[in-house]
């Protein structure tokens, strides 16, 4: 392994890598020499603590931050299934066996993060139960959590299109870690399966929101409640690595509503943070 | 119950995966593989089609992150080619007599537009020099005769679209494609869940994988992910070329 080629690697994408590590460039650009006063074993353990002070402390997270990120949002779906599925509000049998396919799914990304998260060493995954979740969103949702259709639905899908948003925000943060970067790709197309279902379930309720598709149309909520507006603010974007996506090609017209759903936006971790917060004890 | 109902469309599509691939594996072991099957695709075409470029010529994707966007541009203009041909079809209304069935597949059919053009766009700013030829799209008859035989193709096409990008980010070297590609997936995999359900409501994230043995989703709780070999031979048969994905990167 050469850690200087890593490094190099990292500046291609993050430009200022030599700055977050120290902003006396020198030293690094020196990094070589550095290396061969460390005995070897200890290049990993220099390296990572390298990293991790790097981006600690300039908002971009390190893996191990990243899988920790998702764990806390892993347990409050897997939580808040385990009590929903358990109930008996379901309109059908299909909504129910829907809802525990799910919740069997949130326990398996539990159980891989854990797993992810032991793997990388250092202290162990955090413990997470019900009690550290709180289901009347400090009071906004009262009691409707899991005893109102509608409503459970409703953070149903608040939940999927967040823990979408918050994968593919991560993603890059992973880039240095394949292994880990491909499951957590695996994860975020699952949870977008899962946002889908949701979604078509909220569409085919009686009484549902017609206009509720299983993708997502400008910032549009699909009838959820305005406290969740932030779920949905910033995917009503149409220009994409600098191409506008609206246009007529062989005579399809593609306007701003096919062109933002074909595209989801990412959350930064501290976006989906402030969202998640009221469900957080 | 349900799922007899489903294995019809289900062997179809497969059979129709296979026979294509058994037949060009057996040219390459004859050792006249590339001469001989360029004849066959030139002979089987039809010279009618005015927007089938490089005909007769394998097409190499490339190298590096430009290489893995090419990758993506094949697949899009595939389910691209795929959607508008469905919703163009005189039948259309007929085949799916349920509005909103229609305008999911419009929808779609949108997506996959935006994303091919995206691709086309961004390859021709990145590496103008380097972007692949449109392909020609080889969809058998038997893909579009029904409802259940366009939805069980539609379902490999999204699942494996998942797969494959699901498979390259680990490849892409830029953040911002890997981004892209981020932003693009979960779209394909809405569609994925969607499609899954139209076929039997319940399976958006359950059931047989299709595209590989197993599960869609596994013990794990994670989706499938391919190399571009592994979609590629799945892909294949539906495109006239011949996709040589030889020079994109591995890791």
């Amino acid at each position: 392994m050469n850690i200087f080629n890593i490094l190099k690697e990292v500046e291609k994408v993050d430009p200022e890598i030599f700055d977050r590590l120290d902003p006396r460039r020198a030293v690094f650009k020196h990094f070589g020499g550095f290396g061969k006063k460390l005995a070897a074993a200890a290049i990993p353990v220099a390296f990572g603590s390298m990293l991790n002070k790097a981006y600690g402390q300039t908002g971009t997270p390190t893996v191990r931050e990243v899988l920790e990120f998702a764990l806390k949002l892993e347990n409050l779906e897997y939580y808040f299934y385990k009590r929903a599925a358990d109930t008996n509000i379901f309109a059908s049998a299909a909504g129910k066996t829907a809802f525990t396919v799910i919740r069997d799914h949130e326990e398996d990304h539990v159980n891989f993060l854990r797993t992810a998260i032991t793997g990388l060493g250092g202290a162990a995954p955090t413990n997470y139960t019900d009690a550290n979740f709180d289901w009347t969103a400090k009071g906004l949702l009262g009691t409707s959590t899991f005893t109102d259709y509608p409503t459970m639905l409703a953070v149903a899908q608040a939940f999927e299109d967040t823990g979408v948003r918050a994968y593919k925000g991560a993603a890059p943060a992973l880039m240095t870690n394949d292994a880990v970067l491909q499951a957590a790709l695996q994860i975020h197309s699952v949870e977008a399966r899962h946002a889908a279902h949701l979604r078509r379930m909220r569409r085919d309720m009686a009484s549902g929101v017609a206009t509720n598709k299983p993708w997502i149309t400008m910032k549009d909520r699909g009838g959820l409640p305005p406290a969740f507006q932030g779920v949905y603010d910033g995917e009503e974007v149409t220009t994409q690595a600098g191409v506008n996506i609206v246009g007529t090609f062989n005579g399809i017209a593609i306007d701003a509503n096919a062109a933002s759903e074909a595209f989801d936006e990412p959350l930064t971790v501290a976006q989906v943070n402030t969202i998640v917060a009221p469900f957080i004890k | 119950m349900a799922k007899n109902t489903n294995s019809i469309p289900e062997q179809n599509v497969l059979q129709g995966l296979k026979n294509p691939l058994n037949r060009r594996s057996f040219l390459q072991y004859t050792g006249a593989g590339v001469a001989v099957s360029a004849l066959l695709l030139t002979g089987c075409d039809d010279d009618d089609d005015a927007t089938g470029t490089n005909m007769q010529g394998a097409v190499n994707l490339g190298s590096g992150d430009v290489g893995v966007l090419n990758y993506a541009y094949a697949l899009e203009q595939l389910e691209a080619a795929f959607y508008t041909t469905v919703v163009g079809m005189a039948n259309f209304a007929t085949l799916f007599p349920n509005a909103t069935e229609r305008a999911v597949l419009m929808d779609i059919r949108n997506h996959e537009v935006a994303h091919r053009e995206f691709f086309r766009a961004a390859i021709t700013s990145t590496a103008a020099s380097q972007i692949i030829p449109n392909l020609t799209p080889n969809l058998p008859a038997s893909a579009l005769a029904s409802r259940a035989s366009i939805l069980a193709t539609a379902r490999t096409f999204e699942d494996l679209g998942v797969a494959a990008y699901n498979g390259a980010g680990k490849l892409l070297t830029s953040a911002t494609f890997l981004g892209i590609a981020g932003k693009i997936v979960s779209v394909e995999a809405r569609h994925a869940a969607e499609i899954r359900d139209m076929i039997e409501n319940g399976t958006f994230a359950s059931g047989p994988a299709g595209i590989r043995s197993g599960e869609i989703v596994d013990a794990n709780g994670l989706d499938v992910a391919l190399t571009p070999a592994q979609v590629l031979a799945l892909a294949q048969p539906f495109i006239k070329e011949t996709i040589n994905a030889s020079n994109l990167p591995t890791t």
